[in-house]
């Protein structure tokens, strides 16, 4: 039988990591907080570096309990909670090295923060193991975890664009807004990372199907949960769309994200927690 | 005193007075040669940009007679009576020269605070007179110094950051909206002093294409060379309005030109695609209630130097961290020079001391005739072991303290007291 998470907690491995990958993150956010106002080149390359870090320690953290308890992370809320986090730091990385661009930082690493602290603040939980694993259903998970951290990172990057938009149209422009990526990068972080999120829902949704076909022989189209992601699915695809098409392009494209988000959290949270059977904590 | 300057700027010279001083490269060679020829300095460096002529040099004797002669030189040179430069010309020595150059090449010293042509300028001279060889070890030492002080104040601190003039906040603005200019394309409506700025401000930054749109078929054509555009006819606007994404409108008209329903009808021609107006016409150009439209950001002139009041704000609060800089370059150069003084004191003091040591000996040795020559040898060595534990063995740690360089300030009044006696002798 498998431990509970509670002595998993105990184990000292688990804590080092724990602890390393919290000070990563908390050092990180610091500086890319510092960049962002003083504009220092070093502060944003510690920022990264940090960054990094955290994302190697927060690996350990969460391959150091699932050892302990003998399960993939993601089988409970800690665990998804936690993975969501690490990948949302993984996608944000990719982006900044993609577009060379460090000043959204430190807007994405308090989601990281608050996605990692939370996951081991949530309840122990002592849900039954899923009826099967292998492959088809890892992928499964880790994929739609991607895909809700591309989104959320799209969301961040999204309310960035409104805000300095309303800057550059109010004519006010602070120490930060000089900072800021342009309004264009802002449009093209945006989409690419939806892309991500289109690109590994898709695939982490049909993985999805197949689990199920092999373990049941049969689909079933009752939970709301499917509905929902499809649901998403379209949304996003509309997004990018939209985003390059005349009408929408700019601002209301970047709203258009941010709604996009707020079902994808509807469907985090309530469809989750109430409605769905098979999908409790992804 | 070592390093010696003499110069004049914006602040103390108008621009009657520096243009006459001013250098050009040849002269500038022609100068640190004749300098050097005639004994004034030995090292000799021309820093002249349109807003400072200065010489750096070292002069072979240290004494403020080198920048009297300097000045004198400087009005002969330029064929300027002296007593025209005598208000505007300053004189600077060694600590406090040091810090006009650093300052200087921070570009702290600029009339338009923290600019960074006067990086380059600094780079350039220097580059120049290393090559003509007029510089030597000081100067060397001295300008690669304050290259880092340029390099480290315009990456560390926020003093050149931010656009300064009208021109440069509206090509930022359009950077911030649009990433990189190189794909971007601007219409230039009318002509003005500003516009021009701005127009060469995006030509710098890679703008694509440039197109001129003037009610005088002349004008605009005369303008398209100028800024190497292409014409657009006067009144075909919705050509005119789809393509750019930044549009430069400083045209003299009573009424706005670029109305709202011209501007709405021009974005759905564009598919929306983002627009940023300037407008720097007086009276507008451009209808206030275009700035309510969809992607479209106007920005007039008064827009553009609020922004840039902000700025110089934000860079006045930067400068003493870039004081901090210079000061800390500062000392570490006037170390370096001690350090160089201290060594070449040391290795003074060493050789007169061995010259006194034989002279001494060979007086005191000639009554003392039970000594064997062995003995005397060993005498000399005992002597020459003293000598070297009480000189050797602090040249050494000169060399390595450097915490111990910066307490000795003073080498000159070292070297009076061990070495000035000898002519009294």
């Amino acid at each position: 039988m498998a431990q509970t998470p509670g002595t998993v907690l105990l184990n000292e491995m688990t804590n080092v990591f724990l602890i390393l990958t919290t000070l990563a993150y908390l050092l990180s956010l610091g500086f890319y907080v510092h960049y962002l106002y003083s504009g220092r080149e070093f502060a944003g390359r510690f920022g990264t570096l940090l960054l990094a870090l955290g994302v190697v320690a927060h690996y350990f953290a969460l391959l150091e309990r699932s050892r302990g308890s003998h399960t993939v992370p993601y089988h409970d809320l800690y665990g998804s909670m936690s993975l969501f986090g690490w990948l949302l730091a993984l996608t944000y990385l990719g982006l900044e090295l993609y577009h060379r661009q460090r000043s959204v930082g430190a807007f994405v690493l308090p989601f990281i923060l608050v996605f990692f602290l939370a996951a081991h603040l949530a309840p122990a939980d002592r849900l039954a193991p899923p009826p099967a694993r292998g492959p088809a259903f890892a992928f499964h998970v880790t994929l739609s975890i991607l895909a809700y951290a591309a989104f959320a990172l799209s969301f961040v990057v999204s309310m960035i664009f409104l805000a300095e938009a309303r800057h550059l149209r109010n004519r006010k422009l602070g120490t930060v807004v000089w900072r800021l990526p342009s309004l264009e990068l802002l449009d093209r972080m945006s989409r690419s990372s939806v892309l991500i999120g289109l690109i590994s829902i898709t695939i982490g949704t049909i993985l999805g199907f197949v689990w199920v076909d092999r373990l049941t022989g049969q689909y079933s189209f009752y939970d709301p949960k499917y509905v929902i992601t499809l649901f998403v699915l379209l949304l996003y695809a509309v997004y990018s769309w939209l985003a390059r098409s005349a009408a929408w392009r700019g601002a209301r494209a970047s709203k258009l994200c941010i709604f996009n988000f707020v079902i994808v959290v509807l469907s985090f949270t309530v469809v989750n927690l109430y409605l769905s059977h098979s999908h409790r904590y992804f | 005193m070592e390093i010696v300057l003499v110069g004049l700027n914006h602040r103390t010279a108008p621009v009657e007075v520096r243009e006459r001083v001013s250098f050009t490269t040849e002269q500038a060679r022609r100068a640190a040669e004749e300098l050097r020829a005639r004994g004034i300095l030995e090292e000799t460096l021309v820093l002249s940009t349109c807003n400072r002529s200065e010489v750096y040099g070292v002069p072979p004797e240290a004494s403020h007679e080198s920048a009297v002669g300097l000045s004198s030189f400087l009005s002969e040179f330029h064929s300027v009576r002296p007593d025209l430069l005598s208000g505007s010309l300053y004189h600077h020595y060694d600590r406090e020269a040091v810090r006009h150059l650093f300052r200087v090449s921070a570009g702290l010293d600029s009339m338009l605070l923290g600019e960074a042509e006067i990086l380059g300028q600094v780079r350039e001279a220097y580059r120049f007179a290393h090559e003509h060889g007029a510089t030597g070890p000081v100067l060397n030492r001295l300008f690669q110094g304050a290259l880092e002080v340029g390099k480290r104040v315009r990456t560390e601190t926020e003093l050149g950051t931010r656009p300064m003039s009208v021109a440069s906040a509206g090509v930022k603005l359009a950077e911030r909206i649009f990433g990189k200019l190189n794909e971007r394309s601007a219409l230039v409506l009318g002509a003005g002093t500003i516009s021009e700025q701005v127009v060469e401000q995006l030509r710098s930054r890679g703008i694509a294409h440039l197109f001129v749109m003037n009610r005088s078929r002349e004008r605009a054509e005369k303008l398209a060379q100028q800024f190497g555009g292409k014409i657009v006819g006067w009144g075909e606007w919705e050509t005119a309005l789809k393509g750019p994404d930044v549009v430069v409108a400083s045209l003299s008209a009573e009424e706005p030109v670029l109305r709202r329903e011209m501007l709405v009808r021009a974005m759905a021609a564009r598919g929306n695609r983002a627009l940023l107006l300037m407008d720097l016409g007086l009276p507008r150009n451009i209808e206030a209630a275009a700035a309510e439209l969809y992607n479209v950001y106007v920005y007039n002139v008064d827009d553009l130097a609020d922004i840039v009041q902000q700025n110089r704000q934000a860079r006045e609060s930067e400068i003493p961290r870039a004081e901090a800089i210079v000061e800390e370059h500062l000392a570490k150069f006037l170390s370096w020079q001690a350090s160089v003084e201290l060594v070449g004191l040391v290795e003074e003091l060493r050789s007169r001391l061995r010259s006194e040591r034989g002279a001494f000996l060979s007086s005191r040795l000639e009554t003392m005739n039970h000594l064997s020559a062995a003995d005397i040898r060993r005498i000399e060595t005992l002597m020459d072991d003293l000598l070297k534990k009480l000189l050797l063995e602090p040249a050494e740690r000169l060399r390595g303290e450097r915490e111990l360089r910066r307490k000795i300030q003073n080498v000159e009044a070292l070297r009076d007291l061990f070495l000035r006696d000898r002519e009294k002798l």
